[in-house]
């Protein structure tokens, strides 16, 4: 083995330590999480996931979790592609603006949208609705999902769009037929993106959310403030927020470096 | 070439609507709060740019903006060099490279709040593998309630372990894409590795850089969860990041105008510097 693959072996190590003693807690009693200091669980229980999986405002947690982020993923890509799409192929009136005003709401902090869209939502009757986290959340993720698009539709020739005209495709059995396939990899990138940024969010995620869609995060929360020191609980619902992003990371593993680079390498 | 053609709006339109709903409206609202003063009920006076100042004068937002610009240039300065040394020694091609991407890329997609929760399991004292690491087997006093040092250490280290992998990630897109006969071409001129780096792979990396650098300046500037879960902001206001402040501002102590105010000024400076960023480093591709 070269000397050079220590570099990558050590930082997967640090990378994994904090997340093998979130495991191992998970499966500890609590008398022996207090009682001191051991590396493996020495009674090995289930008893925290037992209560998870019983217990409904934990697991609906999980339930509103998912509904909202795949909502938000599904409106993300699909407003996302027509604007890319005429990002990619035309110049019109403000394109440049337009684009850059795009990224300016990635750019803006959750901190300062808490407030006012608590309100906004609260008015317009959305208020503890999944689709009112999903819509808030659509604020940073169609941007993104606009750029990562463009990047990848930007890397198709413009022959593609000309030939199919000539051959007598209209534009709507071009896009769907054609075009989407040629750029499959970049819309699953944008939609494990939006999966992503949707999925990790919490602080506007609780903000718009009170009982009926109330997020797995926001559960978790009121459990470490409530319950004072019930740490194998926590583990083992933080333990089981981990597996939906390690499978979809498992879906793109082959378009992920691609993908992190917006589809501009 | 791209064509001229205004109809190209009718398919951005979708899009300008759900932003310009999620976006103009709420900040409206804040624009809305930052000029007035209200006791409550719904009755608001007009107070004109007096927050503004009020807030550019207080010691309290000047801390939190020094510790914010501080904790961002700390990790810009660690996660970048770092992201790009690991991106650098990783195999180009093998049964290891789906391995490394994909336990890479996890700590990213786990919530926030859990990164904040598993970090605070991982730290304490005598429980934490780390904190009883440090205080029993190395002998170093770390307990990052009590002391601030710690505290930041452990933000920072946090940090590195949520999002160091972004740049590797950048990075290696970057490197892979570079053509073999480069490195051949370099190897006959009997190229330095150094040399190397410098004139092939630098080079290479730019795009990807520049994207890695300004994801990771406008997130950490932003940045609130996990800080939030992992020291709550303290001990005392030592680890209290702007939007921490702003949070306690808004929704604690519901201070409408000051919180609107300093949520507009903090909304600039982070698109003041994200265009320098962006216009500095894209600077030589317009020459």
């Amino acid at each position: 083995m070269r000397k050079r693959a220590l570099i990558p072996i050590l930082y997967i190590l640090f990378l994994m330590l904090p997340i093998y003693w979130l495991i191992a807690m998970s499966f500890k009693t609590t008398n022996e999480i207090l009682s001191g200091f051991s590396l493996f669980p020495q009674t090995f229980t289930l008893e925290n996931y037992r209560v998870i999986f019983t217990d409904p405002t934990w697991y609906w947690g999980y339930i509103n979790s998912i509904i909202y982020v795949s909502l938000n993923t599904v409106i993300s890509v699909t407003v996302a592609l027509p604007a890319a799409y005429a990002f990619s192929r035309y110049r019109f009136l403000g394109d440049k603006q337009l684009f850059f005003w795009l990224l300016t709401n990635r750019m803006a902090p959750a901190a300062v949208f808490a407030l006012p869209f608590f309100q906004l939502y609260s008015s317009v009757g959305l208020f503890d609705t999944h689709l009112a986290v999903a819509l808030a959340h659509s604020l940073f993720n169609i941007p993104l999902a606009v750029w990562i698009l463009e990047g990848f539709m930007g890397g198709v020739p413009k022959e593609l769009d000309e030939t199919a005209y000539v051959d007598g495709y209209s534009f709507p059995r071009f896009f769907v037929t054609i075009f989407l396939p040629t750029i499959k990899a970049g819309v699953g990138v944008a939609a494990f993106f939006a999966f992503m940024f949707s999925w990790v969010e919490l602080l506007l995620a609780k903000t718009l959310t009170a009982v009926a869609a109330k997020p797995i995060a926001a559960t978790m929360t009121k459990t470490a403030s409530s319950a004072g020191y019930e740490l194998g609980l926590l583990a083992a619902a933080g333990t089981l927020t981990i597996i939906p992003g390690a499978i979809v990371i498992y879906f793109v593993r082959n378009y992920i470096a691609k993908g992190f680079a917006l589809g501009r390498v | 070439m791209k064509t001229e053609n205004q109809r190209a709006w009718f398919f951005v339109l979708p899009v300008l609507l759900l932003v310009a709903f999620n976006a103009l409206v709420p900040i409206m609202t804040v624009v809305n709060y930052s000029v007035q003063e209200t006791f409550g009920n719904n009755v608001f006076f007009w107070q004109g740019l007096d927050w503004f100042e009020n807030i550019l004068r207080s010691d309290r937002f000047q801390a939190s903006l020094g510790r914010q610009f501080l904790f961002t240039f700390l990790i810009l300065i660690i996660e970048v060099p770092l992201g790009i040394i690991i991106a650098l020694s990783m195999p180009r091609q093998g049964i290891w490279v789906p391995v490394c991407l994909v336990t890479m890329a996890l700590p990213m997609l786990i919530p926030w709040n859990v990164v904040g929760a598993m970090w605070n399991i991982f730290t304490l004292p005598e429980i934490g593998l780390l904190g009883y690491l440090m205080n029993n087997t190395l002998g170093i006093p770390y307990d990052m309630t009590q002391n601030p040092f710690a505290a930041w250490v452990t933000i920072i280290t946090m940090d590195v372990w949520h999002w160091t992998s972004l740049v590797v990630l950048l990075s290696y897109a970057g490197l892979v894409s570079i053509p073999d006969a480069y490195y051949q071409a370099a190897k006959i001129d009997g190229a330095s590795p150094w040399k190397v780096f410098r004139y092939i792979q630098l080079p290479k990396m730019k795009t990807v850089l520049t994207i890695a650098i300004l994801l990771r300046f406008m997130d950490s500037f932003n940045i609130y969860t996990e800080p939030f879960v992992l020291t709550g902001g303290g001990p005392g206001n030592s680890t209290t990041l702007l939007s921490i402040d702003l949070v306690k501002i808004a929704l604690g102590q519901f201070d409408l105008g000051p919180a609107a105010a300093m949520s507009l000024i903090y909304f600039a400076i982070t698109l003041l510097v994200s265009w320098l960023f962006y216009t500095l480093m894209t600077k030589d591709d317009r020459k």
